[in-house]
């Protein structure tokens, strides 16, 4: 069954969709998510879009709920790469992606991750080796 | 109005709805829409596609080139024989759902399109008609 790749990266899971995703795609994409977050114990999760050429309410849907599963299970997600022309046209649909962390590049995002997982550790009075 | 080359495209499953994407973007590139106006009528269609297959039951979509005289437009119907929208004036709002999504599809694509039709008998069907203009 077709699906999209989720790597580890250290503390992080990252997701690059290089695909234009059908519904189901993305509702498996969402499922595999929430279960390597549980599995892993990873602290962040970064989502690439910069392939994507649309987000319609769906795949924005999609995004919100990752966003919200994640953060249940301790570990923030942050959406990078979006097109602007995206941008443009999902704001003139009605979604704000409210809830969503968002960042203009890869590089952006990792430190977005870093810092709140480092903040979160250092609150938890965990040492963490840099 | 002249209208000219129509493509038809059935619509019964997720991945219709991105051939219909894939379709909509190609006849845009080719009319010169500019990079925001294609991801505008894109998204709309990815929107209209999904209530005829979720709420319709399934349909087709048709994509036309059409001309007033003096501009060029992208024309896209979306089309069910489905049990049809008793109240199209609640259906239109923003945040009405009932099939548990965000309730922006209707309302969200007439925001992307410059001109918008709906049309929809109880038990007969649907017809939402997009066009956007160049």
């Amino acid at each position: 069954m077709e699906r999209i790749p989720i790597l580890k990266m250290g503390r992080f899971l990252l997701v690059s969709i290089q695909v234009d995703m059908h519904d189901q795609l993305a509702m498996q994409l969402q499922d595999d998510l929430t279960q390597r977050i549980a599995d892993t114990g990873a602290h962040g999760v970064l989502i690439d879009i910069s392939s994507l050429e649309i987000v319609d309410s769906f795949i924005g849907r999609m995004l919100g709920n990752i966003a919200a599963m994640s953060r249940v299970l301790d570990a923030q997600t942050v959406v990078v790469g979006m097109r602007p022309a995206v941008a443009i046209t999902l704001v003139e649909l009605g979604m704000s992606l409210s809830g969503v962390r968002t960042a203009l590049n890869i590089e952006q995002g990792m430190d977005m991750l870093s810092a709140s997982a480092d903040t979160a550790a250092e609150r938890g009075n965990v040492h963490v080796a840099n | 109005m002249s209208t000219s080359p129509t493509d038809s495209l059935p619509l019964n499953s997720s991945e219709h709805i991105v051939i219909v994407r894939q379709a909509v973007r190609r006849r845009a590139i080719e009319m010169g829409f500019n990079l925001v106006d294609q991801t505008k009528i894109v998204t709309a269609a990815s929107e209209l596609a999904r209530n005829t297959i979720q709420h319709g039951g399934g349909g087709h979509a048709t994509i036309e080139v059409v001309s007033d005289g003096s501009r060029h437009g992208l024309r896209l119907a979306f089309e069910d024989q489905g049990p049809g929208i008793a109240d199209i004036g609640l259906a239109m709002r923003d945040g009405y759902t009932t099939a548990g999504g965000l309730g922006l599809g209707l309302s969200g694509a007439k925001r992307l399109c410059n001109e918008f039709a709906i049309t929809s008998t109880p038990g007969a069907g649907t017809r939402v008609v997009i066009t956007r203009w160049k």
